[in-house]
């Protein structure tokens, strides 16, 4: 049996103990604002935090989920009013959306360590996540406001 | 066209609307389609686009058009609620299931707002009417002394107002006013359009509440991944599910039958594993041993494939534009320039993969999908299962990108047969892999261009010859020439050479081909400005000043119309002031000619009228010791006509500049015997963070101008001017996309 937690609540799984953490997120506990995009860490659109850290939840397996806490986009806040998630609406980054759940918990994740990033650590740290949109300069941008207003 | 009728006592609105609601359903057309509809005589029952006001002030607008990040959920109700003058903040959006009395739904050839814009004030404003005579009855004043502020009608002279959920009750009961009654708001008044506001969606995306396709469930779901044949074409000869049955998870497969030429957009065909989960199903996928029949494609190597499109290139051709004669002007044995373009095929890659879940029960088909066009969805089902078109329901989700790929339904026709099968819904899930090789791909294509050099270094003979498999080839196996790919900035060039031949040549289809975001406007303006560009170096000119002379003076370019064309046409005129306009913002906001190029550092131009959108880019790149490539800088001006939504356009031409440095850069798909050869972001390479241009500024041209296209005109541009700036910096013309197949040191 493997215990973890989701948004803070406790949580138990005995299936398949290989599946990523993606797809138990997605098809069995039903928090589908992780997004599926390649399955093999290369875009960045199922990214969650596992221990306040961001994972790609593709990657992640559920045995390697055992004993920790795993927050979703779902956890942020449900009414956006993570100053991320503001940001990211003062600046209306989004086109099509898909991606920028993953863009956020990557932000949030990354803001938590470097409070005050310049371009060129952004740009590090979000170069996992791909947009197809192209919002990557409205992203940059929202980071640096983010960072203004939790500091 | 436009009908509007007042439904508010109708039984079967019940559903969707409280009693009292004020309902008004318009029968809606694109323009093209008008004269059709007026013989069709009056519209008597269309339950088609909707605008509700409850009594609780709520304010309902049915969105008939897919949303795919290019905005149109928001943009088309918002120009309703703005001539309606209703308060956005109580608007909700119902999103259209697919029906043909919506006219056309097919979110593509960004015409959203072109094509609807219209209506929408239309329909909005014949509500606001109704509604001031609502309340002047109730107040028994007249309707002149009465006038509106969002979501009230306020009579002035006695400080009176009633809310719109007020008045609803008593407006339902009206007759709908004539068309000559209803005034709409002048520009000055409009309080939603023109202004930043934000997508309709956008808290729903920020807090993963939004609903994708890849989100759409419904209850007692399977889900089931599909093996499709590696060639086009290729049938099963036998396979072997044994090890596939005992992943954990995996209930079943089910093989679906190939198409039948032309493939369309029925399923390829393969076999199916159902499971539990969408991961069980990619993992039974894997353990699958099948064997494949011939297809004829399997001979279809895409670089041996190159040197006949090449060759073909270099043959006369159609020709689709002439004017002078260029033959006669060569012939004078002056100074010639020719050079010869290739790009590749391209995969949209949107974000989202193709998914969808659809269920079939007693001949009947229930689908939820993120599709570009829910009309074909319904008759893919229709045509694949034998039941009828209306008997298919489409509900359309948000989609997670689209960019062409998803007008073509197929994966919610393999969803719809595999429910048929076995009995419950069926959420069909593309992975990665999937959807980069089985793509309906952007065309390959082989350009080869030709001019005569006056004394003054302007072309007095400019001949071009384009070449690819065309898009007919996905509804007609015989297809060997363009068609509409010719109006995507290839019979149109708005240069002013007094010879002018522009052709095309044939070209068969190995894989399916389908419209990827600006579409033949891709490779056509990456050769016309390129070759632009390598006349003013040959000239040594300066490359704006250069382009503006082609260009030449303010003018309608005459063009062949078809009759279909010619509303189009009287509307949106080929401008070359308004194309000329773009040029001199973009020169001017870049400091064009005030930096000089070289030594690894340059400025690129192009300037590209697609979609009836007139767009200049100028590109600035910085080249490294190593040969790596930044793009610190891109300037477009941009001139749509009459802009909805301001910060959603610039949002749209910032990513455009993203989407046209992954195809410059890096993008490409390859064939070998048939296989597409890439499959996933490891070598179907996208720009990041990193690598996209690190600033685009938008410069809007504010115009009165009747509204054009938005969501794909920004792409064209950016690739040729891209290589430009490549050229300035460091000596290279590169002839051949992406940027990755030439060493540039
Ligand atoms: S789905 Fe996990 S990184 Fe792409
Ligand atoms: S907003 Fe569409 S992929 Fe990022």
């Amino acid at each position: 049996m493997i215990r973890f937690k989701v948004n803070r609540t406790e949580r138990t799984y005995d299936g398949d103990p290989e599946m990523p953490l993606l797809w138990y997120l997605r098809d069995i506990a039903g928090f589908t604002g992780t997004k599926f995009g390649c399955g093999i860490s290369l875009c960045g659109a199922c990214t969650v935090h596992q221990n306040g850290d961001a994972v790609r939840s593709c990657s992640v397996s559920m045995k390697e989920v055992n004993g920790t806490s795993i927050t979703t986009i779902e956890g942020i806040s449900a009414n956006g009013l993570h100053p991320v998630q503001k940001a990211w609406m003062e600046i209306k980054v989004p086109q099509c959306g898909y991606c920028q759940t993953g863009q956020i918990m990557q932000a949030i994740a990354f803001l938590n360590q470097n409070h005050n990033p310049n371009d060129q650590e952004i740009e590090q740290a979000m170069s996992g996540n791909l947009c197809r949109c192209g919002t990557y300069q409205r992203i940059r941008a929202a980071i640096h406001q983010a960072a203004k207003e939790l500091a | 066209m436009i009908n509007i009728q007042n439904f508010s006592r109708r039984k079967f609105l019940k559903r969707a609307f409280a009693a009292g609601t004020f309902v008004l359903g318009a029968r809606l057309l694109p323009e093209p389609l008008w004269a059709d509809a007026s013989s069709a005589g009056p519209v008597v029952f269309q339950p088609d686009i909707f605008l509700g006001i409850a009594s609780d002030g709520t304010i309902t607008i049915v969105a008939h058009r897919s949303e795919m990040g290019c905005g149109s959920r928001t943009a088309l109700p918002l120009v309703v609620a703005d001539e309606l003058d209703a308060d956005w903040s109580k608007v909700k959006i119902d999103q259209a299931i697919g029906d043909p009395r919506y006219g056309e739904q097919d979110t593509d050839g960004s015409h959203s707002v072109r094509s609807f814009f219209d209506q929408m004030r239309q329909i909005g404003a014949t509500g606001r009417v109704m509604l001031i005579t609502a309340a002047a009855r109730q107040w028994g004043v007249s309707e002149k002394e009465c006038s509106t502020e969002p979501g009230f009608v306020v009579h002035k002279a006695s400080a009176r107002k009633l809310s719109y959920g007020e008045l609803a009750a008593a407006a339902a009961t009206l007759p709908v006013p004539r068309k000559e009654d209803v005034l709409l708001k002048n520009r000055s008044q409009w309080r939603y359009i023109g202004k930043d506001n934000a997508l309709f969606d956008l808290p729903d995306i920020v807090t993963g509440h939004a609903t994708f396709g890849m989100d759409a469930k419904m209850p007692g779901m399977v889900y089931a991944s599909i093996e499709h044949p590696p060639v086009l074409g290729q049938k099963i000869k036998s396979y072997d599910d044994k090890e596939a049955l005992k992943v954990r998870g995996v209930k079943q497969t089910l093989t679906i039958n190939a198409f039948k030429p032309p493939h369309q957009f029925q399923p390829l065909g393969g076999v199916a594993v159902i499971a539990d989960n969408t991961w069980a199903a990619f993992q039974g996928r894997k353990a699958l041993k099948i064997d494949w029949d011939a297809s004829p494609n399997s001979v279809y190597n895409s670089g041996q494939f190159r040197k006949t499109l090449e060759s073909t290139a270099r043959q006369p051709g159609k020709v689709v534009r002439n004017v002078g004669d260029v033959d006669a002007e060569f012939a004078k044995g002056g100074k010639i320039v020719e050079a010869g373009y290739y790009t590749p095929h391209l995969a949209h890659a949107s974000m989202e993969p193709p998914v969808a879940v659809a269920e079939y029960r007693d001949g009947k088909v229930l689908a939820w999908a993120p599709t570009q066009n829910p009309q074909a969805v319904q008759e893919t089902i229709a045509g694949v299962l034998g039941v009828k078109k209306e008997d298919v329901t489409c509900h359309v989700t948000l989609l997670g990108g689209g960019f062409g790929r998803k007008s073509k339904p197929d994966q919610v026709a393999e969803a719809a047969v595999l429910s048929k099968q076995l009995g419950k819904p069926v959420k069909v899930v593309w992975s990665r892999e999937d959807d980069i090789q089985f793509d309906f791909f952007h065309s390959v294509a082989a350009m080869y261009l030709k001019a005569a050099i006056g004394p003054n270094g302007k072309p007095t003979a400019w001949l071009q010859r384009t070449v690819y498999p065309p898009i007919g080839s996905t509804f007609d196996v015989n297809a060997k020439y363009a068609d509409d790919e010719m109006g995507l900035g290839w019979n149109n060039l708005p240069f002013d050479i007094p010879n002018h031949r522009a052709e095309n040549g044939p070209a068969d289809a190995h894989v399916r081909i389908g419209w990827l975001r600006s579409v033949a406007n891709i490779y056509h303006a990456f050769a016309i400005h390129s070759f632009a560009d390598e006349l003013a170096n040959a000239a040594n000119r300066d490359s704006v000043q250069y382009l503006l002379e082609l260009i030449g003076p303010p003018r309608i370019v005459p063009l062949q119309y078809t009759p279909e064309e010619q509303d189009e046409a009287k509307r949106y005129p080929l401008d070359t002031a308004r194309l000329r306009h773009v040029v001199e913002i973009v020169a001017e906001k870049s400091g064009w000619g005030k930096h000089p190029s070289g030594n690894g550092h340059g400025f690129g131009i192009a300037a590209h009228r697609s979609f009836l959108t007139y767009v200049a880019s100028v590109v600035e790149v910085e080249v490294d010791g190593k040969g790596q490539v930044q793009i610190p800088n891109v300037w477009t001006a941009v001139d749509a006509g009459t802009i909805v939504a301001p910060d959603n356009v610039r949002n749209q031409f910032e990513g455009a500049a993203s989407f046209g440095a992954s195809l410059a850069l890096l993008s490409e798909i390859t064939v070998t015997n048939g296989v597409v050869n890439q499959s996933n972001f490891s070598d179907y390479e996208l720009v990041r963070m990193g690598s996209a241009p690190k600033h685009t500024s938008v410069y809007v041209v504010e115009s009165d101008a009747p509204p054009a296209g938005v969501g794909e005109p920004g792409v064209p541009p950016f690739a040729p001017a891209f290589y430009n700036a490549i050229r300035a910096a460091t000596g290279k013309r590169i002839r051949e996309m992406p940027l990755s197949k030439t060493k540039l040191l």
